[in-house]
């Protein structure tokens, strides 16, 4: 596909709290967005998908402090820049980002255009009261907007609108990236789907490169986005595209998080859902071992103490599975089976549970 | 057919007078049976917030009855709305806001027990009861014991709600949209939670929500409301699965699904249909 626009590489950032712990609430995070392509980030809620997003803004302030690794924006990094320059030549033009609840955030003293006319001003651009509304005016049309919203306050819009409206300032500029953090979470569902619309709407006009979507909201993330990262405890515990996370995750985390899926689809209510007990760990003094062992049902003393890496079946040579003319049948077995702890030392587990399940689900469907 | 536990004929509640005014809830008619759970979903402004309040007692209707057991409802002395809220409780939205800050878990679960006429009891016993319920919503009282509630988590607290809700095992559990506020792990356990106490205490959920799915997924029958109004109701298959109302089936084509998603470039049309 297209060319990367963002690229993260190792990237760890750190809150100082009051009694000076440091909590690594992002760790180690890698990972890489293209040209013309969505990033959902799923998580429970204080896995660090928030204090990922503003750690990608290049923009650190206290408590939030930089540790270690790159963003590349463009091939660009922007964490060795001052906060100034970060300011001025990255934020609003390469990266934009909304944070949760951005809309109740606009000043209600102030019209809209005002808020433009910041953005604008904020990076130096000389440009007049009359070219700035025109602007403004042009880019609101085209994304649906009526433009006489430039000229009302805040107070006069419905909570749709003030969304969209946020949107359309944060973007007025055309960054490269835009980050959304939980954009439609307070909109009821028809407002959600036209703010979702017009994101789309920016990435099909080319005003903004590519997206990172963050929510707890699977459909919705099934639906905006291709691919798809599962965050816990401050670390990337499964990626892949938007399908195969939401029909077929591998990490019992992330299957834990679809059987949470919820859609007025026929189908629903013969699943029962399932919670994933206990809660996530603390930052403080992290689990050595895999950060999920604790509430994992899969998990063996292995998990505890060294990180294990997670793979999928199919990715393992059959040929070390069987002899040669067993291969088909290794083969078979891999695509219904999977595997929970990769293969250490050519042993595996396999989730009985799961193939059981299975089973059952294949044979009334046979009927 | 079941006797009816709790029944509205033309409950209406008008906000404002003269040209300003609000026609909140318009003329609904209901009707709640024993043992059953009811979802009643519409969109922010929809009324369902009022009707909720209306039928706790909260807010008086402009007009129209509502009937609780069989009888006219009466709750005009200060008695009787305590009478009143033995028999009907709810659980609302912000956890946050929902208890008194002042009071330790404690005597929140303590006065349950008081309330429901077990004063007399000896403190052994109400710890034993206490301890029941909060095993019931997999928490552990010795963990809770002498803590204010905004320690806990939201999560926690919404748990400790139905904890609530099952020492005073009311006929009917108004459910304010209580697992808007919290993310999609822990709303399992919270819906799982509530259909445990219908099937174990026998209570009558009303489920207020915006969201189609959940109702879906939780009710045996659902209430569409919009402007005030009952657009559609029935069972939960036959509404959401073969909704015949407009509004019913644009609330559903709204929902992002995982089996049909979504298809932008019809998304346009719409978006200028309505601009």
């Amino acid at each position: 596909m297209g060319k990367a626009i963002l690229e993260v590489r190792d990237l760890t950032t750190k809150y100082i709290t009051r009694f000076k712990e440091d909590v690594y609430a992002v760790d180690h995070v890698s990972f890489t967005v293209d040209e013309g392509r969505t990033l959902g980030i799923a998580g429970e809620s204080g896995c660090g998908k928030s204090t990922l997003a503003l750690s990608l803004m290049g923009y650190y302030f206290s408590p939030l402090y930089y540790t270690g690794g790159q963003i590349l924006v463009d091939g660009r990094d922007i964490t060795n820049m001052s906060p100034d320059e970060v300011r001025k030549n990255v934020l609003g033009t390469e990266v934009a980002y909304i944070p949760q609840a951005a809309m109740n955030a606009l000043n209600p003293t102030a019209k809209i255009i005002r808020f433009i006319e910041d953005v604008i001003h904020a990076h130096d651009l000389k440009m007049s009261k009359k070219d700035i509304y025109d602007l403004a005016r042009e880019r609101f049309e085209i994304l649906n907007l009526p433009s006489d919203v430039l000229q009302k306050h805040a107070v006069e819009l419905s909570g749709g609108m003030k969304q969209r409206t946020v949107i359309a300032i944060s973007t007025i500029l055309s960054p490269k990236v835009l980050i959304a953090d939980e954009p439609s979470s307070a909109l009821d569902v028809s407002s959600q789907k036209l703010v979702i619309k017009m994101m789309y709407d920016l990435m099909r006009m080319g005003y903004i490169k590519s997206m990172i979507f963050i929510t707890h909201e699977l459909p919705l993330l099934y639906n905006v986005t291709d691919n798809i990262m599962v965050m816990y405890a401050g670390q990337i515990v499964e990626s892949g595209t938007a399908k195969q996370m939401v029909f077929d995750p591998v990490h019992p985390y992330s299957k834990g998080l679809m059987n949470s899926i919820i859609v007025p689809e026929e189908g629903t209510r013969d699943v029962k859902l399932t919670a994933i007990p206990g809660t996530p760990p603390n930052l403080k003094n992290p689990p050595q071992g895999c950060r999920f062992a604790e509430r994992c049902k899969y998990a063996q003393h292995l998990c505890h103490t060294s990180f294990v890496t997670m793979r999928r079946f199919g990715e393992v040579d059959p040929g070390l599975l069987g002899g040669e003319d067993e291969g088909d049948a290794v083969a078979e077995r891999n695509r219904a089976y999977r595997c929970i702890v990769p293969i250490h030392e050519l042993k595996a587990a396999y989730a009985e549970e799961d193939a059981a399940r299975r089973r059952d689900k294949e044979a009334v469907s046979y009927e | 057919m079941s006797k009816s536990v709790l029944s509205g004929k033309g409950v209406t509640k008008v906000f404002g007078l003269g040209d300003k005014k609000t026609v909140a809830v318009d003329h609904v008619n209901f009707k709640f049976s024993k043992g059953e759970l009811v979802s009643i979903v519409g969109e922010s402004g929809s009324g369902k917030t009022t009707l909720v309040k209306m039928i706790l007692g909260l807010l008086s209707p402009t007009e129209g009855d509502i009937y609780f057991m069989g009888k006219k409802r009466d709750i005009r002395t200060r008695k009787q709305k305590r009478e009143y809220w033995k028999g009907i409780q709810a659980i609302f939205q912000d956890p946050f806001s929902s208890y008194n800050i002042f009071h330790k878990i404690d005597s929140v679960l303590m006065d349950c027990i008081n309330m429901r006429g077990g004063s007399h009891l000896p403190r052994d016993e109400k710890i034993k009861m206490i301890t029941e319920a909060c095993g019931f919503v997999n928490l552990k009282y010795a963990e809770l014991t002498n803590k204010y509630p905004f320690e806990l988590s939201g999560g926690q607290m919404q748990r400790l709600m139905i904890a609530r809700i099952f020492l005073l095992k009311p006929q009917i559990l108004l459910a304010d949209e209580p697992t808007s506020m919290i993310d999609a792990c822990s709303r399992a356990t919270i819906l799982d939670m509530l259909l445990q106490c219908r099937n174990e205490v026998g209570m009558t959920i009303i489920f207020v929500t915006h969201d189609i799915g959940l109702a879906y997924y939780i009710s045996d029958s659902v209430y569409i409301m919009e402007h005030g109004k009952f657009v559609e109701h029935g069972t939960a298959d036959q509404v959401i699965l073969s909704p015949t109302a407009d509004y019913t089936q644009r609330l559903i084509n709204d929902v992002p699904k995982i089996h049909a998603p979504w298809d932008f470039a019809k998304v346009a049309s719409t978006v200028s249909a309505q601009a």
